[in-house]
């Protein structure tokens, strides 16, 4: 397929456009972090740094975000546990039900959050009566985060060949031994994107996790949810934004040069420049 | 050559290795039961409440069946009103995200150069760690009166359209993107640049070789794309909160009966609804393998 | 085993499963009657920690407003340390109060009956408190915090709805709610309402005003043609509303930034407004309005009903019901908090110790089928019916 230049130039430009519509929204955060009118009235009219001050000595804003990490770090490890065994499960053998199994590790993701989260609230309030906690998002949590593991893991199984197992069998190594001499290290970039998404999910997760934690516990989005319309703190919630931004291109940068070389190494593929 | 280490004979090792089963059986409770005891089985108790009903003045909820909850949902010209918003909402959605995605991912995958490409990448998924609620909020403050929209706008003689309807459609397209532009991305991705260049080589235009040849090979991420803009939209509450002015949609409705009605078995028998609906598209787009596409 | 036959098997099971659970689905029982007297003989020494359920700005700790904070010299004096959790809606305030994780909570009127009857608060042994002597007599024992002779609150402040209004887009000042009623068309788009079933009394007290063949006595009594009625006024009034507002803060900042321009607020809403430069200003319009006599309650499963008696108490001695009072715009419970506003005129702009103006009010109840009125021969419409209709309304 050969495009004009005149065609690429109009992708560029389309691209362009796109990338400044998602990015406008997120420069106005920028500026209201500074802005000193503490209602953003537009445009700003002084800028001050008032706001940075009062984000980094809130403690509220630091449980909220340790909290949030916990959570995160606690349901990543869990679904990347669960994610792996069901990907293998699934990915290996044949079995009845193999489908209905397909299915429902989306469902978490697939309905509402709302959904979700009454009816996990329901079943551990009224039907278990154990008393809500962080404890109880971080099941929540793996139980939707499950699926993002599980879809990086199986992509991953299918492009490997079963040859280095059998040769690992072959030459005498037991199952344990084939797992993590063999298997492990080839899915380990997988593992990282899969696990670096479920964070993400985690971290940001608003809808699932109001209705199942803790009366006394904050997570980050719970706490910008109670503080987005307080004058003395909406713009305290900017700067955490902000900050969650900057500090977000790490682990995507990551994740991107992790997962680019695995397609390379198992793929193989040359990359034919469209003239 | 050096000696291959000789693993250590292992009793139990050897009794998995030689029986699939056991290894299936091994691999699978752990995710399954999870999956059955946590998930399915709160959904299913949400179901069997969809048919109780509650005494509004003391919160007890009374057990007998019946089938009140489904018959106004399904009946009440109110509920069909906010069901079909609600549908319509997801769908303009949808069809936003797509048109907005298509150029975008296409150009990341296949005209951009490999520098770029990752460049490109991760500028499309850092907006991801953004706070939704913070950009739904920032959306409040662009359509406020006064505020960036106008301010841009003004020369052109646009004006804001408020906290409505398409604000919600607007917000809610600008916070799913990234989720339509990833999968859409990956399928370019794995359309073989061979297959785009013999179809050159044979005489196709590019617009034909996009029409017959990547489409077609695109069409499970697309429809995995619209998985995530339509469940989520379907389900949202708190853009329409923050933007929507006035409007009800299906998850307000059901946020409205748990959290202030403090009736749960007629918000179970809503949230039957999205349910239904999504359950339904999944089905028919089964087939389509959009569901590995995820 | 043939897979239609196996197929029928995990169905059978699944079913048999939810069946099983659906016997332990129940919320509460609906036990043993509670023993209707306090049981409490005397304050012991704090449990450490006291978690509030509250209206937003009646438990405020510094963080809104650095010079507002009666948390911390609480916190100091008794050494129970505070968790607020604020909600919008008398609805959301007795759905959080079922789930027993709080131990006090603010009720208002159409909040505190359900409560009593969910059993999820408890009778207070109103001798403990020594701040309970002090207390305006016309907020004692009313129907609203007194059940059978038994109390089961600590009277707090007292107010009405107000209408606020922007001084510099609404002119001339509006006197009477029908510039959220039948004028509200003026100001289409900027309008804004209490987005809570209770506020169909709002248009009840209206049409008690402008339609006197309704024969409306009580806005809380509505059998169903004057219900119907008032359904009417408000979906009128939807046409003209820009968002509904449950989040006083939220409802501050629409007017801050222009997107509302007139309607009903809480006079702490007004405050927090001007405190950011917008300019309102609110009134109790010529029709009367609808208003909250709160009552702090105590939760049936605290476990730490010392700290929670040390609440009720601490909230209702002079100087601090001054300073909620004075913070939230409200008139005091206490007497003797009048003497102590920073401003001296305070008591009297709230017609605090004004029981007849205080009559006029019409705080806000839980609509029963009953009528409150005391008709004996319709059937008034409860609670239910009124969120029914508010979804309806709502659109």
């Amino acid at each position: 397929m050969r495009l004009s230049r005149g065609a690429k130039a109009v992708l560029g430009a389309i691209t362009a456009l796109v990338l400044l519509f998602i990015y406008t929204p997120l420069l106005l955060v920028v500026v209201n972090s500074f802005n000193a009118d503490r209602t953003f009235g537009w445009p700003p009219k002084g800028f001050t740094l008032e706001w940075w001050g009062k984000a980094f000595d809130s403690p509220g804003v630091r449980e909220a975000v340790i909290s949030s990490l916990w959570v995160a770090v606690v349901s990543t490890i869990i679904s990347l546990l669960l994610g792996t065994l069901l990907a293998l499960s699934l990915q290996r053998y044949a079995f009845f039900g193999r489908d209905v199994i397909n299915l429902l590790v989306i469902l978490p993701i697939a309905l509402p959050g709302v959904v979700t989260g009454i009816a996990l609230n329901n079943m551990f309030t009224t039907i278990l009566g154990v008393p809500l906690s962080l404890w109880t998002v971080v099941i929540a949590h793996a139980t939707f985060c499950m699926v993002t593991v599980f879809n990086n893991v199986i992509a991953r199984l299918r492009r490997m060949s079963g040859g280095l197992e059998e040769a690992s069998a072959d030459l005498g190594a037991g199952v344990f031994t084939t797992f993590n001499l063999v298997t492990f290290p080839q899915l380990r970039s997988a593992l990282l994107a899969g696990g670096l998404l479920a964070f993400a999910l985690s971290f940001d997760e608003i809808i699932v996790t109001t209705f199942t934690i803790g009366a006394g516990e904050t997570t980050l989005p719970i706490w910008i949810l109670q503080n987005l319309f307080r004058p003395n703190q909406a713009p305290v919630v900017n700067v955490v934004a902000v900050v969650l931004i900057v500090v977000s291109i790490v682990p995507i940068w990551l994740a991107q040069r992790l997962s680019g070389d695995s397609v390379r190494v198992s793929q193989a593929r040359v990359k034919a420049p469209v003239r | 050559m050096t000696a291959v280490p000789r693993a250590k004979a292992n009793a139990f090792s050897a009794l998995l290795h030689r029986s699939p089963r056991l290894r299936l059986a091994a691999l699978l409770t752990a995710p399954a039961g999870w999956l059955v005891l946590v998930y399915i089985a709160a959904l299913a108790a949400l179901l069997v409440t969809a048919f109780w009903t509650v005494d509004t003045y003391t919160g007890q909820v009374s057990t007998v069946w019946t089938t009140e909850n489904i018959v106004t949902v399904l009946t009440d010209p109110v509920y069909q009103r906010i069901t079909l918003r609600t549908l319509w909402i997801a769908v303009a959605v949808t069809v936003i995200d797509m048109i907005l995605a298509l150029p975008i991912a296409f150009f990341i995958a296949k005209v951009a150069s490999a520098r770029w490409e990752k460049l490109l990448v991760v500028a499309v998924l850092m907006p991801l760690w953004a706070s939704y609620l913070v950009k739904a909020y920032a959306w409040r403050n662009v359509l406020a009166e006064g505020g960036l929209l106008e301010w841009l706008g003004a020369p052109i003689g646009l004006s804001s359209p408020g906290y409505g309807e398409t604000a919600v459609i607007l917000t809610l397209s600008y916070i799913w993107l990234p989720y339509m532009i990833l999968p859409i991305y990956a399928g370019f991705d794995r359309v073989p640049d061979s297959l785009l260049e013999a179809s050159g080589d044979l005489g196709a235009k590019p617009l034909t070789t996009m029409r017959l040849v990547m489409l077609p090979l695109l069409v499970p991420s697309i429809i995995a794309g619209t998985i995530f803009t339509f469940s989520l939209s379907l389900g949202d509450y708190i853009t329409a909160q923050i933007v929507g002015g006035t409007t009800q949609m299906l998850g307000t409705v059901v946020y409205a009966n748990v959290g202030a009605a403090n009736n749960l078995p007629f918000a179970a028998a809503v949230s039957l609804v999205p349910i239904a609906i999504i359950m339904f598209y999944l089905f028919i787009v089964r087939r389509t393998g959009a569901l590995n596409n995820l | 085993m043939a897979p239609r036959t196996r197929a029928f098997r995990v169905a059978g099971v699944v079913a048999a499963a939810a069946l099983a659970l659906s016997g332990c689905g129940t919320s509460g029982g609906s036990g043993s009657s509670p023993s209707a007297q306090a049981t409490k003989t005397e304050i012991g020494a704090g449990e450490g920690q006291l978690s509030i359920l509250g209206w937003p700005g009646y438990v405020e700790d510094g963080s809104n407003d650095p010079a507002v904070d009666w948390v911390h010299p609480f916190e100091k004096e008794t050494q129970c340390k505070v968790s607020f959790k604020p909600f919008g809606t008398s609805d959301e305030a007795v759905t959080l109060m079922r789930t027993g994780q709080y131990d006090v909570v603010s009720a208002s009127g159409d909040a505190s009956l359900r409560l009593v009857a969910g059993q999820d608060v408890q009778p207070v042994n109103m001798s403990l408190l020594k701040n309970y002597p002090d207390i305006y007599p016309f907020l004692k024992d009313k129907a609203w915090n007194t059940v059978n002779g038994v109390n089961y609150g600590m009277p707090h402040g007292w107010g009405a709805n107000l209408l606020m209004y922007s001084t510099d887009k609404v002119t001339p000042a509006p006197t009477s709610w029908s510039a959220v009623f039948d004028d509200a068309a003026k100001h289409a788009g900027k309008v804004t309402a209490y987005d809570s079933p209770i506020y169909i009394a709002d248009a009840a007290v209206y049409l008690m005003a402008h339609k006197p063949e309704l024969n409306i006595k009580n806005p809380y009594a509505l059998d169903k043609d004057q219900l119907a009625a008032a359904v009417d006024l408000l979906k009128q009034q939807r046409t003209h509303i820009g968002e509904y507002w449950s989040d006083v803060v939220k409802e501050v900042q629409a007017f801050t930034s222009g997107s509302t321009v007139v309607g009903t607020t809480w006079q702490v809403g007004a405050n927090i407004a001007a405190a950011d430069g917008a300019k309102v200003a609110t009134l109790v319009p010529d029709e009367g309005a609808t208003g909250w006599s709160d009552t702090w309650m105590i939760g049936s499963k605290t476990k730490n009903p010392n700290c929670a008696y040390k609440w009720l108490d601490y909230i209702a001695s002079p100087k601090v019901n001054a300073q909620v009072a004075e913070y939230f715009g409200e008139s005091p419970a206490n007497a003797k908090s009048c003497e102590l506003t920073k401003d001296p005129n305070h008591c009297q702009t709230y017609h605090s110790g004004d029981e007849a103006y205080a009559k006029k009010i019409w705080y806000w109840t839980t609509p029963v089928a009953d009528c409150l009125d005391g008709r004996k021969d319709v059937k008034c419409t409860d609670y239910s019916e009124w969120t029914k209709s508010w979804t309806e309304i709502k659109g």
